[in-house]
């Protein structure tokens, strides 16, 4: 096999932006600057405000998956201690239907937050409003609603689920794909599924929503401070400028809580109609219903190949669930159709209507269950054809995008094949199956690539240099714990020339200079372009006084440039003055300067602006241009599975990632291991079970919906094998935070068939497929 | 608001005659009964607090055995020297049992009394049918979502598993619990379901745990406790066996034999067929094997538990033979 021995790898320091040498430049290993507010609890979170007469509302839920609310008797609760108000949906206020985050304009009808028409469980159908929570929380149990119920389809398997709706703007095709596959000498065909799983941030959603006037006020967690402002303003017919969105730091959200959602109208409703401030938070429960998590899925996979492994078509079909009335698509052609060259590719995507809520995003929707359709058959290909699973995908390694036939912009998936097999010691496998083992582990080597694609979008910032030398950056973007606040830090400090601890940054408030939503692992790469852009010309501004005005110390050199490093200005020789930027902004009598920076085409109007922030409309596609944009990654994983419990353990794991430049190499090398870790629960452990006589989700809380502890997980080594990718943002970086979850659970099931002979093609792999 | 009324009990009588009144229940460590009056199930009118009794926490070993006080932390328990070495499966159960938070709040006690995971059980305004809950309501969990539920012990009106890991220990070395004065085997103290799964323990109201006693035995000094499960821990078992063994002086016929059974059946569940099948004989890997099968004689699946039927021989087995290794 061919593997590019990279001894280098290690010493070198790829894509950990060589350029930074100091921890606090960009592409230094800053720690958190949010880290110790986090641990000594001084961090506020959006629901721990204290505000004046806040009143506390409490959800009532659906007990039904389909069917329509026949009456709620409200009499009990009203008379409850503390009630304040009992909300259905004929004493809610009406609100207007909002556009979904495309912008799409909405249809002109009135929208509720709580139901009649049930179309799953768990759905919100009524709200208690009290002076306490504990007085809200038990007149909440007394509310008694009846229901006409009607037959639920509670999931893809239910015989009335159907074949769904083909979703044509998921189809991709070139060649002849079944031709192709009906000649091909070797075929293989298999199907792949992944059930429905959970972001379960640790923090739960909820809210405080506070009226004065026609002014709202919403404290809560958000990955999209203006998308959900516009969403509010919409809902209630107030300009967007009447919005604010509070939300300086996030506990968790792994795409779940980008969109404002039915239990934050619910709880701006009750704040509108009682004139107090309402704080609302989901229970544990409820977070299983109240938004959705990943998207079930299936996938058939059909590869025709050569008696070497090259192949020759691709055939592949897929389905997600979604809900009764809401449309999700999980892109499963996403990773299948530029992984590895084929000269024939069909993939097309159906999606089926289930009594579920509508799905959601989840770290690396579509990318992920894509990947563990094609990175499982392309191994079960390599042992069809007898060749090492990491050499099948060197032959089939795709030069250039398969389906966009354009060059990448990047691509270090080799170095990461390489890197991660040298570390790993892959060449040392035994290649077949139940061949290793120790006791009664038997132990099994797997591999597995992922990818994810650079979106990109637009961001603001400002930032101002203060009379006393520190610097100020403002944006509403937000930081869920993957560093923004400390990678903007550093961002600034860099290009004023400051230290990174006279950086102030400030987000999570949509007052601030805008940004677009804080998904799709786009955040750091626009962030840092607006806040370069926005220093950049502080800078300037800084330089040009000290050089013009008369009063600066700097005037009579008549220079034409100064340096500003570590909070001082000097002439480039070093012949002039030498003085804090403090003491210059005061010569010159300035209390601060200040200036922003955006990352928005030039000649964008202020309706552009608004859309560009407000709406996903305006993200640029990763094909845009002459280049195809996306991270890559190699995971390889040793598993040992006991042969008689079936119990599957993780014990090494070493990844090679390629996300471009880092412009902080130990938060992205945390992200990177957190999204390993997710991958592993994924491959192993999360799944929600439903009760299929009533269409819900049972296991709906941190005891019964198992994530990885630290005894599941080994040490992750993760290798940086990024160069800067300049057509991929401004200062060179590719995406973090989505890509290493990719390819995860494939290299976990490859890992279990090397182990045991067995495949498993239904996630999560419990022990009872393998006893 | 449900209004209930909070006693700090002053005594163990004082508990005692608190408890009695309808409505009130005992507090511990509260892990479980703060738990389930949040999701509706407990609805305790008064809480008598017993967590800071004093003289109830003791751990006391000797050769005759260890008397544990009922409100000792599952956190002591499992790192107490004594009971490390005559009783290595006990504390391995409690080693292996929930998170170290909680082991630091529970009690030993509280322990015995904590209740089914059955997630109908635990969900009362989804699943108003539960006749642990409310006899005669039915039962959601048949015909529902079981891969939790038992295989062994079950009725028709209930199939919830107990899934305690400490009290497998005791009943393999046949501990017997101090209720008081009152004094009862624990293998008695757990009650099958039957046709009252409301009655899970046979202790009356204005009774309280005070005391778990194990005798000690060459067996208790030889065990374990292998517990398996998908995830490496804070995780119930998927199945468990506490295992103790003695060998005559030729180190390989077992002359005693313990063996008990957990997360599979609806009390922790003694397994004499095993132990009968087994003394007298040499430790054999296929002997064993063949006589740990006997372990869930009888037992019945409800679809997705199916594998615990499986599984449960293996684990039996894999305890006796580790056992055997050390030998
Ligand atoms: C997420 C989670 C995971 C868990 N995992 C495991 C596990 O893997 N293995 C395991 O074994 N356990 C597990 N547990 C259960 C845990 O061990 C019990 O909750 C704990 O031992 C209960 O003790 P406590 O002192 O907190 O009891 P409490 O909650 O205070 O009381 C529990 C019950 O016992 C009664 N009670 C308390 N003391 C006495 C007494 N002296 N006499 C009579 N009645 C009394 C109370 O009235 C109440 O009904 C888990 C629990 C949770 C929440
Ligand atoms: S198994 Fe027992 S606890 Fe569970 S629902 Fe049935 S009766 Fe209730």
């Amino acid at each position: 096999m061919t593997v590019h021995i990279a001894s280098t790898v290690h010493v070198g320091r790829h894509g950990d932006a060589s350029d930074g040498a100091f921890a606090e430049a960009v592409g230094g290993r800053l720690s958190r600057v949010d880290g110790p507010a986090k641990i000594t609890g001084a961090a506020k979170y959006a629901v721990e405000q204290q505000l004046e007469g806040l009143a506390y509302a409490v959800l009532v839920e659906s007990t039904i998956a389909s069917g329509k609310v026949r009456a709620i008797d409200t009499k009990a609760a009203e008379a409850a201690p503390g009630v304040l108000q009992v909300l259905t949906p004929d004493t809610i206020i009406s609100l207007r239907t909002a556009a979904d985050w495309f912008g799409t304009p909405p249809p002109d009808k009135p929208y509720c937050p709580l139901a009649r028409d049930i179309t799953f469980s768990g759905q919100h159908v009524a709200a208690v409003v009290a002076e306490t929570f504990e007085q809200a929380v038990a007149a909440a149990a007394l509310v008694k609603v009846s229901y006409d119920e009607t037959p639920a389809i509670v999931d893809l398997s239910d015989v009335k689920a159907g074949d769904g709706i083909p979703i044509d703007a998921m189809t991709k095709e070139w060649g002849d794909a079944q031709g192709a596959f009906a000649s091909a000498p070797v075929r293989i065909c298999a199907a792949y599924n992944t059930p429905r799983e959970y972001q379960a941030p640790i923090e739960p959603h909820g809210l405080i929503a506070r009226w004065e006037g026609d002014k709202l006020t919403v404290w809560e967690p958000s990955q999209w401070l203006d998308g959900m402002a516009r969403t509010y303003a919409e809902w209630f017919g107030v300009p967007f400028e009447n919005v604010r969105l509070v939300s300086p730091y996030i506990g968790g959200g792994f795409g779940s809580k980008a969109l404002a959602l039915s239990h934050g109208a619910v709880a701006a409703c009750a704040a509108r109609m009682l004139g107090r401030p309402v704080r609302l938070v989901m229970t544990r429960p409820q977070t299983f219903t109240g938004y959705g998590g990943r998207a079930a899925t299936r996938q058939t996979v059909t590869i025709g190949a050569d008696a070497q492994g090259k192949i020759q078509s691709i055939v592949h079909r897929g389905i997600n669930e979604t809900s009764m009335d809401g449309m999700w698509v999980e892109p499963l052609g996403s990773v299948i159709s530029i992984m590895y060259a084929t000269p024939n590719f069909s993939s097309r995507q159906n999606v089926v209507r289930v009594n579920s809520v509508v799905p959601g995003a989840m770290r690396a929707p579509g990318e992920n269950p894509s990947a563990f359709g094609i990175e499982s058959a392309i191994d079960e290909l390599a042992y069809e054809v007898g060749i090492d699973p990491l050499e099948i995908r060197l032959r089939n390694y795709a030069e250039q995008d398969p389906h966009a036939k354009k060059a990448w912009s990047t691509r270090q998936l080799r170095e990461a094949f390489a890197a991660g097999a040298e570390r790993f010691g892959w060449a040392r496998r035994s290649p077949e199956p139940r061949s290793i083992r120790d006791g009664n582990q038997l132990i099994g080597w797997g591999v597995a690539a992922g990818t994810y694609p650079v979106r990109r979008a637009y961001g603001e910032a400002i930032v101002r240099i203060l009379a006393d030398g520190s610097v100020e950056v403002e944006s509403s973007s937000i930081d869920m714990g993957q560093g923004t606040y400390t990678i903007l830090a550093q961002t600034a400090a860099e290009t004023v020339g400051v230290r990174a601890d006279d950086v102030v940054v400030k987000l999570g408030d949509s007052r601030f200079p805008r940004a677009g939503v804080t998904g799709g692992s786009r955040l750091a790469g626009v962030m840092t372009g607006a806040v370069y852009k926005a220093a950049t010309s502080a800078l300037d501004q800084l330089i040009g006084l000290a050089i013009s005005d008369p009063r600066s110390p700097f005037y009579a050199l008549q220079a034409n440039t100064l340096v500003v490093a570590n909070g001082r200005i000097a002439s480039p020789r070093g012949d002039g003055p030498d003085v804090s930027i403090a003491e210059l902004l005061k010569s010159v009598g300035r209390d601060h300067i200040e200036a922003t920076g955006d990352t928005m085409p030039a000649n964008s109007t202020p309706e552009d602006r608004y859309k560009n922030y407000t709406t996903i409309a305006m993200s640029v596609p990763h094909t845009e241009g002459d280049y195809s944009r996306h991270s890559w990654c190699a995971h390889f994983i040793e598993v040992r599975v006991d042969e008689d419990f079936g119990t599957v353990r993780v014990s090494r794991v070493v990844s090679a990632l390629d996300s471009g430049r880092l412009y902080n190499p130990k938060l992205a090398e945390s992200q990177w291991k957190g999204g390993i870790i997710m991958g592993i629960g994924q491959a192993l452990l999360e799944e929600g079970i439903v009760d299929r006589r009533h269409g819900r989700v049972v296991n709906n809380n941190l005891a019964d919906y198992l994530v990885p502890t630290n005894a599941d997980i080994p040490d992750i080594e993760v290798i940086s094998v990024g160069i800067p990718d300049p057509h991929s943002s401004v200062l060179g970086g590719k995406g973090v935070g989505e890509l290493a979850i990719v390819g995860v659970a494939p290299a976990i099931a490859n890992a279990v068939f090397h182990a045991t002979g067995k495949r498993i093609r239904d996630l999560p792999i419990t022990l009872e497929k393998l006893i | 608001m449900r209004d209930l009324s909070y006693f700090r009990a002053s005594s163990v009588d004082a508990a005692r005659q608190a408890a009695a009144l309808p409505g009130a229940m005992l507090l511990a460590g509260g892990t479980t009964l703060i738990d389930l009056a949040k999701c509706g199930v407990a609805e305790p009118e008064t809480l008598v607090d017993i967590a800071h009794l004093k003289g109830l926490d003791s751990i006391e070993v000797d050769e005759r055995g260890a008397t544990i006080g009922a409100l000792a932390r599952m956190s002591h328990v499992a790192d107490h020297a004594d009971i490390k070495s005559r009783f290595p499966a006990v504390s391995e159960a409690l080693w292996q049992a929930a998170s170290a938070q909680i082991r630091n709040m529970a009690t030993i006690g509280g322990n015995l009394m904590q209740r089914t995971r059955c997630p109908y059980f635990r969900d009362p305004a989804n699943f108003p049918a539960c006749n642990k809950r409310e006899p005669g309501s039915g039962c959601s969990a048949i015909g529902g979502v079981t891969r939790g539920h038992a295989v062994l012990g079950t009725s028709e009106a209930c199939i919830a598993m107990y899934p305690g890991d400490l009290a497998v220990a005791l009943v393999a070395f046949d501990a017997i619990v101090h209720l008081g004065e009152r004094q009862i085997p624990v293998d008695d103290f757990f009650l099958l379901p039957g046709t009252t799964p409301d009655r899970e323990h046979a202790i009356e109201p204005g009774e309280m745990i005070t005391a778990i006693e194990i005798p000690g035995s060459a067996a208790a000094r030889r065990s374990t406790y292998l517990k398996i499960r998908d995830r490496q821990s804070y995780e119930f078992a998927a199945a468990s066996a506490a295992v103790g063994i003695e060998f005559e002086p030729d180190g390989r016929t077992i002359r005693d034999l313990c063996v008990a059974l957990g997360g599979v059946a609806t009390k922790p569940w003694r397994a004499r067929t095993v132990e009968d099948a087994l003394k007298g004989k040499a430790l054999e890997p296929e002997t064993v094997r063949s006589a740990s099968l006997l372990a869930v004689e009888g037992a019945v699946d409800h679809g997705a538990n199916h594998y615990k039927i499986e599984l449960a021989p293996r684990v039996v087995a894999r305890a006796i033979l580790k056992l055997g290794e050390t030998a």
